[in-house]
This record gives structure tokens, sequence and C-alpha cells, in this order.
């Protein structure tokens, strides 16, 4: 019996998606295992790196990916990152994320002891191209508006996009990222002044 | 067939988006920008490359009752690999193609490639097309993307540096004074440069056909 015939068998078909299926998860397996250290590898270094891009250099003398704890913000456990100098904590850096126009939008933001951003970086948005994704720091310096601010400078009333009253800018044709941004920012430095004593070890 | 057409087909004749209209999800979402599209044109290139040889070396073997599945398990896996191992040794590039290597898995011009052409061909030939599929494709998704970024945003290339490398910083260009019309980055932008480019190609090919049958008329008369 040549191939031709045993391909019209009934048994032929079932048997051959097994197998492909059996193949394909053994490749898919074979390839995650393959890759899991280096993935992870990979992602701490960005890690590190953006922890680096948010600090002033020199702000921090330990390993901060080492030194991190656990808070808990709205039932979910968040992992805050702490930067220290000589022993004492000088600060913190945490995720933030609020919905955007397509989807959450993904902030890492560093906040010194005072509870003053240090530094506000998008790690993850899926906002509209040539619009929304002027958060970023690669295509604008708008991120850096946050720089300096606290709860208290600008008013909380202040906290928020030109359109709505306050003092950051909005972009032409897309005000919805920046006011998620300006919101979850906010809400970021809340978290910190409301666990500052946790944070800091005091 | 001959090489040659395959690759005139691939580039021209058929090309995936201008003549097979096919993958038209990741045509309008991805080409804000010429850069954009031809990170998702190359991505897209290599993995047709490898699932037209792999469709096209199991080709005997899979019964075409479920060859459909088959090639769907196939390609899915593929591209999850090839998502893992750029992911995880060529990290920069997948910073910047990491979302539309994702997207290539519902790139119905894959499956189409492998039903139409590499499940009756060769390896060698299979090879053959999904390279000059892919590059017609990329040269589509190229062409849309500059046009929408001209129009939309007044630059060519913008950031093509992060995808191709600090030495490529000097093909982005950026139009003085002009910031877009902002229709063009938005969908519809997107279906209006397509629908000219296709009744632009309609055109040309009207043109160039007439200038053949009139060259050949005074011969024959």
């Amino acid at each position: 019996m040549n191939l031709e015939q045993i391909r019209e068998k009934l048994g032929y078909q079932p048997l051959l998606l097994g197998v492909v299926a059996l193949l394909a998860s053994a490749a898919l397996a074979f390839a995650s295992e393959a890759t899991r250290e280096a993935i992870a590898a990979a992602e701490a270094k960005d890690m590190r790196d953006s922890l680096a891009e948010l600090l002033p250099p020199g702000f921090a003398d330990n390993d901060l990916l080492a030194d991190r704890i656990e808070i808990e913000r709205d039932g979910q456990p968040l992992t805050v990152y702490r930067a220290r100098s000589g022993g004492k904590v000088k600060g913190a850096v945490f995720r933030v994320a609020e919905r955007g126009y397509a989807a959450d939008i993904q902030i890492l933001m560093a906040v010194d002891a005072e509870g003053r951003t240090l530094g506000v970086r998008v790690v993850k948005h899926a906002e509209t191209p040539g619009l929304g994704d002027k958060i970023e720091v690669k295509k604008d310096a708008w991120i850096k508006s946050f720089d300096g601010k606290s709860l208290g400078d600008p008013a909380p009333e202040k906290w928020a996009v030109k359109k709505d009253g306050g003092i950051y800018d909005q972009f032409a044709g897309a005000t919805i990222t920046p006011r998620a941004v300006v919101k979850a920012v906010k809400g970021g430095l809340a978290f910190y002044a409301s666990h500052r004593r946790e944070i800091l070890g005091e | 067939m001959r090489y040659g057409e395959i690759v005139r087909n691939g580039l021209w004749e058929q090309n995936v988006v201008f003549a097979q209209l096919l993958a038209m999800c990741p045509a309008m979402a991805v080409t804000t920008s010429g850069t954009n599209g031809l990170g998702m044109g190359l991505a897209t290139t290599a993995v047709l490359v490898v699932a037209n040889v792999l469709v096209s070396l199991i080709r005997h073997t899979v019964s075409s009752q479920v060859r459909i599945p088959v090639f769907v398990v196939l390609i899915a896996t593929l591209v999850t690999v090839v998502d893992l191992v750029m992911n995880a040794w060529l990290h920069e590039l997948y910073k910047v193609l990491g979302l539309f290597i994702a997207l290539i898995v519902v790139n119905c011009a894959i499956l189409g490639r492998a039903e139409a052409f590499a499940v009756k061909s060769g390896v060698l030939a299979s090879a053959v097309d999904g390279l000059a599929m892919g590059l017609g494709f990329t040269g589509a998704l190229t062409l849309i993307g500059l046009i929408r970024e001209f129009l939309g945003a007044g630059t060519l290339f913008a950031q093509a540096s992060n995808l191709l490398g600090p030495a490529f910083a000097i093909i982005e260009m950026k139009l003085a004074g002009y910031d877009g019309a902002l229709l063009m980055i938005l969908p519809p932008g997107g279906f209006a440069v397509l629908g000219f480019l296709l009744a632009g190609k309609q055109v040309l090919e009207k043109w160039l056909a007439g200038r053949r049958t009139s060259a050949v008329a005074p011969a024959a008369a």
C-alpha cells in the first residue's frame, strides 16, 4: 500500500493531527525552555536600564532589583523597588497603570523620600502611533514635565491636562492618553504618600 | 513555473496587498509610518519563507482533508518560536518588532501562500515564492506607511534608526512647518491611501497594456 492510499484512510487523519500537535507542542516546550533564561536576563536588563534612566546619576548605590517590597494596592500586590544611598532609603520606584485610549498604559515612576517625582517613563502602551505615542520619551519630552512635581505642587486641582484646567499639555488630537498618564502619576504619588513610612522602613 | 515568474508574481502581478487584497488587517493597522511598515514586512517575510518551506516539505504526508488545521498549527508554532527566540537573543530588535510578530499569526497571506503555492510546489520554488511574496508585501506596507506618514505627520522614516540601527538615522526626514493631517494616520487615511494606490495601479496597468498593443499593431499592419 503506497502513501496515497494510506492518506485516504480514516484513521490516518486523526493520527496525523495528533502527531503534528505533539511535534508542535514539543517544539514550543523546547523553545520556551531554551529561551527562558535569556528572556529573563534581557527583561532584568531592561528593568535595570529603565531604573537607571529614572533616577539621577549617583542617586542610589544599591541594586534596586534586589531590594524590593510588596505592598498591597487595590487588592493587588505591587512591587516597590527601593533606592538606597548609604543604607538609607532615598526613593522608591514602582509601576502604575491607567486605562488609556486603547489599553492599559503601564508606567514606571520614581519618587524621592519627600514624595517628589524623580522621573516617569511609559514602559508599555498601545496608544495610536503618531498621536498618543508622544508619551514615550523617545518620541517627545512631554513625559519629563512630571519631573520634580509632587502632590502639593501643583495644587491637586491643577493635576490635570490644560483642557481640564490643569498644567499639563495635551497632544493635538489626543487628550485621553495624556489625561490617563496624569491620573496614573497622581495616583502613584497618592499611593506613595499613604505608604511612605512602610516604604522608607521607618 | 520559472523562478522569474514566481518573483514577478510576488512583487507585482499577485502582490499580497495590491493584487490579492489579503492581509488587510496588518496592512491597515501597522502602516502609520514607513518604519513600521518596513518592520512588519520584514518580520512577515521571514515567517513566510520558513512556513512555505515547511509546508512544502510535508506536502506529501498531509492529506487534503486535514491540511488547514495542520498548516494553522504549523504557522502558529513557527511564529511563537520566532517570538521567543527574538525576545531572548535579539532583544533590542524585539522591542521594536515584538508587537508585530504576534500579529503575523493572523496574517492570512501566510496560510494563503501555503494553500495556493507551497502545498503544490517543490521546496526551492516555495522558498522563492515566500521571499518574493514577502518582499512584495514589505514594499506595499512601506509605501502605504510612507505616504500616510508624510501626509499625516510630515515625516519620512521617522524612528528608522530604532529599527535598522543608528547608521540609518540619515534616512529620517522631517518636512519643516507641516505637522500633518491627523486623518491620514487614523484608519480612514489608511483606506483612502490604499484606494488611491489601487486605482493608480489600475491606471498604470491599462496604460502599459495600451502601449503594448499600439507597439504591436504597426508591426502587424
